[in-house]
């Protein structure tokens, strides 16, 4: 096994962990100011067809500032949907469960009524970030040799973490999703900081999206995530609500993923394959087992998650 | 009302000779429905993108005269079921089930609706009212095959699969068949994702194929995403139920096109006019319903002539892939030289050939 080797399988790993680093992150922030948004897959597709179409359509008049345009463009989409959720959660206090599933399947509907005209078209791939020569030895290509947005899944994990842990407005989005009642008695807009984490965690849904219609396949196909929102959800459970651990996670589920692939490849078939398939899933669930052994899942998870606040009542 | 009118006229019909005319008038009136269930969504621009092009053709063949529906994203699980009863309830006399996994879905509700035809895509169960058809794509992966054997340079040449049903297996044997036929010395690797559309998955899984010295791809899932990793990494790749070369402009060598308006035209009309059966149709290159696109600039005009030769034996009959002698993965005989695999074998093929490293 050569070194080239190892970095092919890297390039893999770092592909495919990427948006679901980039959908959880977000549902992070969401999570931690209390409130459960499970339709994260609907805002990434969202986020998906407007992120291509912005990139198709805007492609010759901004050429090489298509692509950020797009983009910006998922990330303001993803972030609208997550208004509509905000304002039926937030404002007029409906279930959040349900309301994130309708969500969800309102995503896939719209995204594929957007998208129809998209079918069967393609865009020039978002995947260069550094000049050529600091990725042509196969070291540089590992460092540089990917889309920005691997980069800026990289940086917006850690400046969340850091944002949660160790800042001011971070002790406040905890408090929020702790203890509601307490924090507006001592007078921090509850609803207000909410609605401020929902669109946040809209905007990075949609990203996520974007990097799966313009980085893995610059293309629109109807459902294209195929399921990456529902990992995303896990994931921040998988993470016990904590940045580091969604990190070390996501690329835990990426490196799963593409070992599974490799296995194959190579007539490694000493388990089945539905067996790797269900992998993420069954860790998670050993996860929330052990946890709960602990007894520190309550502890874990944000004490006011799912659970409605409405100040006037 | 209506409906329960048409149940006895076909009930009276089957009593006497002279009724079935009657029965048919009563029919013409309004238009007969026919639905359709798909796997995928219709914009996949892969399978369900196909089939649906197929009901398409039929209402545009016999407008006025029949009404089709559809329902997209249907599981194949349990929850297929209740989808099937709702069309079969809603008046729909000819329902298609478009993927292999909803074989034992489509057997269930057929017994309860002994009125309503049913036919099944890919599998082989049949009924008094449901029937099987398929097509003869494996005729295609022997093309394929035919072209990555003649063009490997590596000798190693990959497949992406969807899942160890029948119907993928016997293309990854043909299409492996048709290779060592050229180069005797070429080992297919073969990735199946457990789904049959997952654009990310398709394309870790090609980028995969290629880091392990796989420089020709086949693919039997129903997204372009493995043409477009292909085509940024330079490996030689195949269309799959269209022609995807908009994908990979300069690495797709050809395509598998899917064309069932021959085949659902004509059940159409066999609905129509009574002589419906249920047959186990098996189409192919002969019929049109297998297609191969046109070869890419980058095949070289010598493997051109041969993988024209395959086509138009094909469709004479002279050429079959899977003629002995034919081993399995253990080295132990399934096809003895010289004989063909019979239709009823290939059908419910399960087994891998000498060569595919799975």
């Amino acid at each position: 096994m050569n070194i080239a080797f190892v970095i092919d399988a890297l390039v893999t790993v770092i592909g495919v962990t990427t948006p679901i680093l980039l959908a959880a992150t977000g549902e992070l922030v969401v999570e931690k100011s209390g409130v459960l948004n499970l339709g994260v897959e609907g805002m990434m597709l969202i986020g998906a067809v407007t992120g291509f179409a912005v990139a198709l359509n805007y492609g010759e008049s901004l050429g090489d500032w298509a692509p950020w345009a797009g983009v910006i463009g998922a990330a303001v989409a993803g972030a609208a949907a997550s208004m509509l959720f905000g304002v039926l959660v937030l404002t007029l206090g409906s279930n959040q469960v349900a309301t994130g599933l309708a969500l969800a399947i309102f995503g896939i509907g719209l995204s594929s009524l957007i998208g129809a005209s998209y079918v069967g078209m393609v865009i020039q791939p978002f995947n260069q970030t550094f000049p050529d020569w600091l990725a042509a030895d196969p070291i540089g290509r590992v460092a540089f040799g990917h889309s920005p947005l691997v980069y800026i899944a990289l940086v917006v994990v850690v400046a969340v973490g850091y944002f949660l842990n160790h800042t001011r407005a971070g002790l406040i989005l905890r408090a929020v999703g702790e203890n509601d009642v307490s924090a507006h008695s001592i007078g921090y807009p509850v609803i207000a900081i909410r609605y401020a984490a929902v669109a946040f965690g809209g905007a990075l849904a949609g990203i996520a999206g974007s990097y799966f219609s313009m980085v893995i396949t610059p293309m629109w196909a109807e459902q294209m995530t195929a399921g990456r929102g529902w990992i995303a959800l896990a994931l921040v459970v998988f993470s016990s609500w904590r940045a580091g651990r969604l990190l070390v996670g996501a690329y835990f589920f990426g490196i799963l993923m593409t070992l599974e692939l490799y296995a194959k490849a190579s007539g490694f078939s000493f388990l089945p394959s539905q067996f790797w398939a269900a992998m993420p899933y069954i860790m998670a669930v050993a996860v929330l087992a052990v946890m709960s052994a602990r007894d520190v899942a309550g502890a874990e998870a944000p004490a006011c998650l799912g659970r409605p606040f409405m100040p006037n009542n | 009302m209506s409906l329960v009118t048409r149940r006895n006229f076909v009930k009276t019909a089957a009593a006497g000779l002279a009724m079935p005319a009657l029965a048919r008038t009563a029919f013409a009136a309004d238009p007969v429905k026919i639905g359709f269930i798909f796997l995928g969504p219709i914009g996949d621009f892969g399978w369900t993108w196909a089939h649906n092009k197929g009901r398409l053709a039929v209402e545009e063949a016999l407008k006025g005269k029949v009404k089709t529906t559809y329902v997209e994203n249907v599981k194949e699980d349990a929850s297929a079921i209740p989808i099937l009863k709702d069309l079969a309830q809603q008046g729909n006399k000819l329902i298609f089930t478009t993927s292999y996994g909803y074989m034992e879905q489509t057997v269930e509700v057929a017994k309860q609706f002994p009125d309503v035809k049913f036919e099944h895509a890919t599998g082989y169960k049949t009924l008094p009212n449901l029937g099987v058809y398929n097509s003869r794509f494996y005729q295609g992966r022997a093309v394929e095959g035919t072209l990555a054997g003649m063009m490997s340079k590596s000798g190693v040449i990959g497949y992406l699969g969807s899942y160890k049903v029948p119907e993928v297996v016997m293309g990854v044997n043909a299409f492996t068949l048709a290779a060592q036929a050229q180069n005797p010395k070429i080992t297919t690797k073969l990735v199946m994702i457990d789904s049959w559309f997952d654009p990310a998955k398709e394309a870790a899984a090609v980028q995969t194929l290629i880091n392990l010295g796989c420089d020709v791809i086949a693919q039997h899932t129903d997204s372009p995403a493995g043409l477009q990793v292909a085509e940024q990494r330079k490996a030689y790749v195949f269309g799959q139920g269209a022609d995807m070369h908009k994908f990979a402009p300069t690495m797709q060598l050809t395509a598998i096109e899917d064309i069932w308006a021959p085949y659902y035209i004509d059940r159409a009309k066999a609905l129509l006019d009574g002589s419906w059966k249920p047959d186990n149709t098996w189409w192919g290159m002969k019929e049109g319903t297998v297609v191969m696109s046109a070869f890419s600039k980058a095949v070289p005009d010598n493997v051109r002539a041969v993988a024209e030769k395959i086509i138009a034996g094909t469709k004479d009959g002279s050429y079959d892939v899977f003629t002995g002698e034919i081993r399995d993965q253990s080295g132990a005989v399934k096809v003895a030289k010289g004989e063909r695999l019979p239709d009823d074998k290939l059908a419910v093929m399960d087994w891998y050939v000498q060569g595919v490293q799975s």
